[in-house]
């Protein structure tokens, strides 16, 4: 059935568009001044909350796709997993190039020794290995090994979580709410893949190396 | 009718007679109330840009003096001014005190003064501030976020201030709070904060020319979410520390304990001088984003913090000898 009308490719240029609405969003408010007193943080926030939003959107897809048997959905994972790099990349670029500006060194110190900065650097250098490694060419050549080295996205998702709680002033209970949001829904989209892990597990101690590979590809 | 500057503290009216002649007082340019502004809440179109423009325009201010220790740095807006504020007594978010402090009554009002002084009691505030002639200053304000802005506050002296009240030896500390009123406060009803609000100033701090007992910005009553009807302004410390909406003071003997620095004493110190060389736990402190002029910039914000927030010719040798790491 190879000419048989693809519904799903077909629709992944609107789904592209679709995630580039924040971006436009975004680009549309600043050109209108409507970003308010602060512009600067207004555009590190808004970048940060959309790479966050969508990285948890690319972690619920294989959750959702065992839960509902739509197993079309997966082929959506990558063009979402890109999309966290590209807002993850952009929110980065806003604090380089637009907030430090001409104090751009002062990163190096931010990252040695800040840790809510030491989490969101360390989560966008871990994004890079598994963007260059989304294609096609990459995952026959990376065989089981690329499904181990993405499964960083889950360090990654931590750790950015973490970037959002720990730059909120502490003591601000209600500031911290809306990274608890965040942590609530991605303790819960791993949380659902544990039961997987578990079997996964014990499957590979009764069997062979081999029959453990096969398992792991399943996942 | 301003009467001599010099009005001993013993003649400043206590409560009870002032109560009965309030009426009197009724045309004192202090701090209307709000009438109109009640619970309505302005989108960014219709936001007022300048104060005269505002719903219900502040009383304007007889300001007798301008300019000391001014600055010729670009002012902030007066929309940004009083549109991003951290006053959490209304709520959390930048935009929450403009929003919500529409209900907020800072007339009449009383302060008491209490502790090591020879005169303590309470006053109404008219009486507390009439034997002092206005000053406007440009101060820079620079927030512990990192942010910073160039503000002319309206004000007098707290040092001339306080002098009145004749503070006694053992007056070591000045300790301040915010007034708590739940019902025109939103923001009260949660835990951010261990409320009352607490702030406090070593007593030759609080007697330093700087330190401003402010009662206006931009030549009119202070904005209710700027912290009317009177607030501190400290300069060359990190914004917190210039309490606002003013009820208490009292002169101490031991350091008090203030809002922030009980909430998280590694990140705020009781002295809380705007310091480059030492950064908040979890930000670098050694340059801010100024938030000044009224045009839209997106670029170039970024300033150098200069330590005493650019103040330390005035006020560096206030802590000489002290290890400002220690006393942060």
């Amino acid at each position: 059935m190879p000419h048989r009308f693809d519904r799903i490719a077909a629709s992944k240029p609107f789904v592209f568009a679709l995630c580039l609405l924040p971006l436009a969003w975004l680009v549309w408010d600043t050109l209108h001044s409507q970003l308010g007193t602060d512009p600067v943080a207004q555009l590190e926030h808004r970048s940060g909350d959309w790479t966050l939003r969508i990285l948890l959107a690319t972690l619920g897809v294989t959750p959702l796709r065992l839960l509902t048997k739509w197993h079309w959905l997966s082929r959506y994972r990558r063009m979402l997993g890109l999309f966290a790099f590209f807002y993850a990349s952009t929110h980065l670029t806003i604090y380089l190039v637009i907030d430090l500006g001409g104090f751009w060194s002062q990163i190096f110190a931010e990252i040695a020794k800040k840790p809510f900065i030491t989490v969101g650097f360390a989560a966008w250098l871990m994004m890079v290995p598994l963007a260059i490694t989304s294609t096609k060419g990459m995952i026959r050549r990376l065989g089981g090994n690329w499904l181990r080295l993405h499964r960083l996205v889950y360090l990654i998702g931590i750790c950015g979580v973490l970037h959002f709680m720990w730059q909120v002033k502490s003591g601000n209970k209600i500031a911290v709410r809306e990274p608890l949001i965040y942590l609530t829904i991605l303790i819960g989209l791993l949380a659902l893949r544990v039961p997987g892990w578990l079997k996964r597990w014990h499957t590979s101690r009764r069997s062979s190396p081999a029959r453990a590979a096969v398992n792991a590809k399943a996942a | 009718m301003r009467k001599s500057a010099d009005i001993p503290p013993s003649e400043i009216t206590p409560e009870t007679v002032y109560r009965g002649r309030r009426e009197l007082l009724k045309g004192f340019a202090l701090a209307a109330p709000a009438l109109l502004v009640g619970c309505g809440r302005h989108s960014d179109a219709d936001a007022s840009a300048s104060p005269a423009s505002e719903p219900t325009p502040r009383p304007e201010l007889k300001i007798a003096r301008r300019g000391q220790f001014g600055t010729t740095e670009p002012q902030t807006s007066y929309q940004d001014a009083t549109h991003y504020n951290n006053y959490y007594e209304f709520g959390t978010d930048k935009a929450d005190p403009a929003r919500n402090s529409g209900r907020f009554q800072p007339k009449p009002w009383m302060v008491e003064i209490a502790g090591h002084a020879e005169v303590t009691g309470k006053f109404a505030l008219e009486d507390f501030l009439k034997p002092h002639p206005l000053e406007e200053r440009i101060y820079r304000m620079r927030c512990v976020e990192a942010w910073s802005m160039v503000l002319p506050w309206v004000g007098i002296p707290l040092g001339d201030v306080l002098k009145r009240f004749k503070p006694t030896a053992a007056a070591k500390y000045v300790a301040f709070t915010t007034v708590e009123r739940p019902s025109e406060m939103p923001g009260l009803a949660y835990g951010v904060l261990d409320w009352p609000y607490r702030e406090g100033l070593r007593i030759d701090e609080a007697m330093h020319p700087l330190t401003l007992l402010t009662v206006g910005l931009y030549g009119r009553a202070l904005p209710n979410q700027n912290g009317a009807p009177l607030r501190l302004v400290v300069p060359w410390k990190y914004g917190f520390k210039g309490i606002k909406s003013i009820v208490r003071i009292e002169f101490t003997d031991q350091q008090p304990r203030t809002a922030w620095n009980e909430s998280a004493p590694r990140e705020y110190g009781f002295y809380s001088n705007v310091n480059p060389a030492i950064d908040h736990p979890r930000w670098s402190q050694s340059t801010e984003r100024r938030i000044a002029g009224s045009g839209f910039s997106l670029l170039g914000n970024r300033v150098a913090t200069l330590p005493f927030n650019g103040y330390a010719d005035q006020v560096a040798t206030l802590y000489s000898g002290m290890d400002l790491r220690k006393y942060f």
